[in-house]
């Protein structure tokens, strides 16, 4: 579904170049959730940005389906994204329009008429549970809210590819929980191919299929993410899954002591 | 206080009045324009176009670097070729617009530039066009700080109708400067002040009023 070739990506700072991406190589299949997991300021952001070219990749190609994004000019480009939907960490609603405004947005940036606009809206809100706060405003909605709200926008074009980025770090872990639960769903439901970018290892653990880690823009691991727990190989993997390992042990520890008592 | 004072306030106001509407309404529509410009062609704006940009910064940057009472005597050939005269309130229309127009450009691109570049950057992620993201996102998210920086625009053209008028276009500042200081007239001259005053306050106050108004509908509970 997703296939990325020798993506590369360097920004020109004014202290000097700084290389974001390089040689980057991934093949998504369709229909999978694909986590993309490294450290702050590995690439993962710039990563996900080049899939719609919200960035502009300096070298390399991305196809999404038949698709070859990166050769598109503005106005195929407008077209492709259509069927690419994106959520963000700080959600990103439009504070000034109502959510059922939000929902409809893309959908009148794609040119549908006033009933087919409804009728998705209420569909799309019915699907993330919020049929009720159509007429709210983003102020008035919670952080697990507004994301929904954030997802029945991405999900009004009906589209093929929902790109996640860092969906959940600005969430409590109940409702991180609840995302991640309705992104599956969605997932399921719709066949939707989804990428997401984290830096947390439950939001790999939930719902992901397939892992790629990223460290210093080059992607150092792929594979499944049971493999990734069992097995990890690359040093980013290692210091992430030792994290939850040191705690294994603590607790092990703990409980060890405790039935010693 | 002698019988003309009402007359001749009256008279001062409601030219004030009309220089200030109508001057407000194209000061802001060119502000607009220059403003929305100036933040769509910036560097990695929607349509990023530097040349452009950069053109009309210097534009702005020039205009606004003259003393308006210049500015007035520079515009009198563009006053006398669009409204066929120079003198009196419709020719201070013209010169009040394009004075006013630099500063409300400006005013306008920092209400934009507030808006979080992440609500642009979704709505590319959309496929919106950039027409689009302008007007249905840019403008309507920086609403409120729109209408309070236009608040202060309008208050500070008020200002300048009074220094239009000190140079022959009327209203109330011609009126202070003719009849208060040249003929002694403290009355009136205390009297224009207040009105002027009034005006301000009132203009003040209903902008408050509007911008509060949005804010409430957006961001308290219902």
């Amino acid at each position: 579904m997703i296939v990325v070739r020798n993506l590369g990506k360097t920004y020109h700072t004014p202290s000097g170049p700084f290389v974001a991406l390089n040689g980057v190589n991934l093949e998504i299949e369709r229909g999978d959730i694909y986590g993309i997991i490294g450290f702050s300021g590995a690439g993962k952001s710039t990563l996900v940005r080049c899939l719609n070219r919200l960035e502009e990749p300096d070298e390399g190609t991305v196809a999404i389906g038949n698709t070859d994004i990166t050769s598109l000019n503005e106005k195929q480009l407008r077209l492709a994204r259509r069927k690419i939907g994106m959520i963000f960490q700080q959600f990103n609603l439009f504070d000034g329009k109502t959510v059922f405004q939000n929902v409809a947005f893309p959908l009148k940036a794609a040119g549908r008429d006033k009933a087919y606009i409804r009728r998705r809206v209420a569909e799309v809100l019915e699907m993330v549970q919020l049929s009720d706060k159509e007429k709210a405003y983003p102020s008035q909605l919670s952080g697990g809210q507004k994301q929904r709200v954030g997802i029945a926008r991405a999900l009004a074009n009906e589209p093929e590819v929902l790109l996640c980025d860092e969906a959940t770090s600005a969430l409590d872990p109940q409702t991180t929980y609840s995302i991640l639960e309705l992104l599956q769903s969605i997932n399921r439901r719709l066949g939707l191919t989804v990428v997401l970018i984290t830096h947390e290892l439950e939001v790999l653990q939930h719902i992901c299929n397939n892992v790629a880690v990223i460290e210093r823009g080059t992607i150092v691991e792929t594979g499944t993410v049971d493999r990734f727990f069992l097995n990890p190989k690359s040093d980013t993997a290692r210091r992430f899954v030792n994290i939850v390992e040191q705690y294994r042990q603590k607790r092990q520890l703990v409980e060890g002591v405790g039935a010693g008592i | 206080m002698r019988d003309d004072l009402i007359d001749l306030l009256w008279e001062g106001l409601r030219q004030t009045l009309y220089m200030l509407i109508w001057s407000s309404l194209f000061a802001i529509l060119l502000g607009m324009l220059l403003g929305v410009t100036l933040v769509a062609t910036e560097k990695g704006g929607v349509l990023e176009n530097r040349p452009i940009h950069k053109t009309i910064s210097l534009i702005i940057n020039g205009v606004r670097s003259l003393p308006f009472i210049i500015l007035i005597v520079l515009l009198i050939p563009v006053a006398r070729w669009v409204v066929g005269t120079s003198l009196g309130p419709t020719a201070a229309i013209v010169s009040l617009s394009i004075g006013a127009a630099p500063f409300l450009g400006r005013i306008v691109e920092t209400a934009l530039k507030e808006v979080v570049p992440g609500k642009i950057e979704a709505a590319r992620s959309f496929g919106a066009s950039p027409p689009a993201i302008l007007f249905r996102v840019l403008l309507p998210e920086a609403l409120p700080a729109l209408v309070r920086s236009l608040t202060i625009a309008v208050i500070a053209i008020t200002e300048l109708t009074a220094v239009a008028g000190a140079i022959g276009a009327g209203g109330l500042g011609s009126l202070a400067i003719r009849f208060g200081y040249q003929r002694f007239r403290e009355d009136i001259m205390i009297a224009t002040v207040v009105v002027i005053i009034a005006l301000v306050q009132t203009l003040q106050w209903s902008g408050d009023a509007i911008a509060k108004s949005i804010e409430r509908r957006r961001y308290k509970a219902k």
